[in-house]
């Protein structure tokens, strides 16, 4: 384990990744103690430009409310979202494919079908359509996003489970009596996790490219700053000052970037472990 | 000719129960919202509780939700996806007539990234670890990381407000009267900023891809062995290297399109095209379920007949797939 994270911390994009990755959490997590009133509130005159007060370095925006609060508390609501969605969609993902890889024949045909049926259906109309009948909340989005994610570690899980059940030891927990549904979750399951781990990165990017794209089009939670609605919002005076609609889309880039890089780190030190093995 | 039709056919039998997995899904998806479309109508133009009768009654919509989920199969298998009353139009009209726009602005990007992407990807594959390898290879981490909606922003900020090269929004020219040529030289200079904007993150992906791809057949023998025999570096890099890590990127042009339908959604709302995403986006500003139910639907059959056309296309490329599977 000591050797893996001292990998991991050679490489330069697990480095670089890690870094950014610890900038935006220290953002998310003092947000409330640098900035305790409500981001949404208004601090000031509108439009203040950014580096000209002192106490309002980023400026307001065109309701008057300062940028830098909205975009430290904006860090919460992305990361947030980005974490559970992925809890989510992996533990869902994995237990739909280790049921279907053990069970087989029907159980896994009909699993299957509906994996191929989430996955015709683009996941962005799919969380759109779902955030719209059942009203925007966090909690909603985060199960929006995670509706069209699972499919991906679902059908990672079956195919490390269809491997992994005609071993020795699988059957051995058969010959001693095991119950079938323990052998799939206590034995096979364990095992069949850490490929799909490595979906993770993947899977927490695009639920923050998500979750900002809707509030972007005001489908996201009304009564939290996100960097999406801020984008939004600064798109009403983009030519004027179109400051404010650029400074929360870099929050977005430096977020993406530092999970790819974080993520690419972890299966480069995971794939010297393996060769080793 | 056979082996491509054995496969169409197998896909196609293959998709009925998936698709039918989707309407049903979708169904009681949009049951669970509170209200229907008539209170959304009423909402908006007024009326009493007997006209919200009526209304409820000839669009069907007094009836339990099995008996309108077996309505609503049943004229979907005529062809029929129902009416909306937000746009008061029949919804397959309304879908047919922004489809078009959607389809010239998905394919313009998908040609555009793909070309691009394999082309620097060969760039930076044809000597991995160069200084042009590195630079490709931190380039397009970056734009794979860029949200496509805030790219639209920046890129019509700065090439429609500043530079004043292309216009801000919409498809062509209102009321231009242009026609022909002139028509799609319009037509094409509206789409220059949303393609961009859709597909800068595609051409990431397929450069990235044809790059890692390329960098493992540099590992193989028969790379050594063209080598060994002293062909040109130029020729090895395109005929041997490149053309054997080109085929996994046509896998992936399928598995993108569904993604891309999505992003298609936020682009079109950003740069007003009147297309198929953003009748998504009016559908949940409407409240209009069939709408929305309709949209899905379409977009389902859109993503399964691109992943056969692309199933066809690999099979052309590659004579193994399929070959074996005829009796099955």
């Amino acid at each position: 384990m000591r050797r893996f994270a001292l990998r991991f911390l050679r490489s330069p994009e697990g480095m670089v990744g890690l870094v950014l990755l610890a900038c935006l959490v220290a953002m998310a997590l003092l947000a409330p103690f640098v900035f305790p009133r409500d981001p949404l509130s208004i601090v000031g005159r509108p439009l203040i430009a950014p580096f000209t007060d002192a106490s309002l370095p980023l400026g307001t925006d065109r309701l008057g409310r300062d940028v830098l609060a909205g975009l430290m508390h904006g860090a919460r609501a992305s990361l947030l979202v980005g974490v559970f969605a992925a809890l989510v969609a992996v533990a869902v993902g994995t237990v739909v494919g280790t049921v279907a890889g053990f069970a087989g024949g029907l159980i896994d045909e009909a699993l299957m079908r509906v994996v191929d049926a989430f996955q015709v259906v683009p996941a962005f109309l799919l969380a759109l359509a779902f955030v719209s009948v059942t009203g925007p909340s966090l909690p909603v989005i985060v199960f929006a996003v995670a509706l069209g994610a699972w499919t991906g570690p679902a059908r990672l899980a079956r195919a490390e489970v269809l491997s992994i059940r005609e071993r020795d030891y699988v059957a051995a927990a058969r010959a001693i009596g095991m119950h079938p549904a323990e052998i799939a979750f206590k034995e096979v399951l364990p095992n069949a996790l850490p490929p799909v781990l490595a979906l993770v990165s993947v899977i927490v990017a695009s639920a923050v490219l998500i979750e900002a794209a809707l509030s972007f089009l005001n489908l996201g939670d009304p009564n939290i700053v996100t960097w999406g609605s801020m984008i939004a919002e600064g798109r009403n005076v983009l030519r004027t000052a179109p400051f404010l609609s650029i400074v929360p889309g870099f929050g977005l880039v430096l977020t993406v970037l530092g999970v790819y890089l974080f993520g690419e780190g972890l299966v480069e030190a995971m794939a010297h472990r393996r060769g080793r093995q | 000719m056979n082996r491509a039709w054995l496969l169409a056919r197998r896909r196609i039998l293959s998709s009925i129960p998936v698709l039918l997995i989707v309407v049903i899904g979708t169904f009681f998806l949009l049951e669970m919202a509170s209200g229907d479309a008539v209170d959304a109508y009423l909402v908006t133009l007024g009326g009493d509780a007997g006209l919200a009768q009526s209304l409820r009654e000839r669009y069907g919509l007094d009836q339990s939700a099995l008996a309108r989920l077996w309505l609503y199969a049943g004229s979907l298998a005529r062809l029929d996806l129902g009416f909306s009353v937000a746009f008061n139009r029949p919804i397959l009209d309304l879908i047919l007539e922004r489809l078009p726009n959607t389809l010239w602005l998905m394919g313009s990007a998908i040609a555009m990234a793909f070309t691009f992407g394999t082309l620097f990807g060969i760039v930076a594959g044809a000597r991995p670890g160069s200084a042009a390898d590195r630079a490709l290879s931190i380039g397009s981490l970056a734009l794979y990381a860029v949200p496509s909606f805030w790219l639209g922003l920046v890129l019509s900020l700065v090439f429609a407000v500043q530079l004043r090269w292309f216009p801000t929004a919409g498809i062509e020219t209102i009321a231009s009267g242009k026609t022909g040529f002139a028509r799609a030289l319009d037509i094409a200079r509206h789409l220059v900023l949303p393609v961009s904007a859709l597909g800068f993150i595609y051409l990431a992906l397929f450069l990235r891809m044809m790059r890692a791809g390329m960098a493992e057949v540099w590992r193989q023998d028969f790379v050594l062995a063209a080598r060994a025999k002293g062909l040109a570096r130029r020729r090895i890099v395109l005929r041997h290297v490149a053309r054997n890590a080109l085929l996994p990127l046509v896998t992936m042009l399928g598995l993108q399109a569904a993604t891309m339908l999505g992003g298609s959604v936020v682009i079109e709302s950003v740069f007003a095209i009147p297309g198929f995403g953003r009748l998504a986006h009016e559908a949940v500003a409407a409240r209009d379920a069939p709408l929305l139910m309709g949209i899905i639907v379409v977009s389902a059959v859109l993503v399964i007949v691109v992943n056969l056309l692309v199933d066809l296309a690999y099979a052309w490329l590659d004579p193994r797939v399929g070959s074996g599977e005829a009796s099955s």
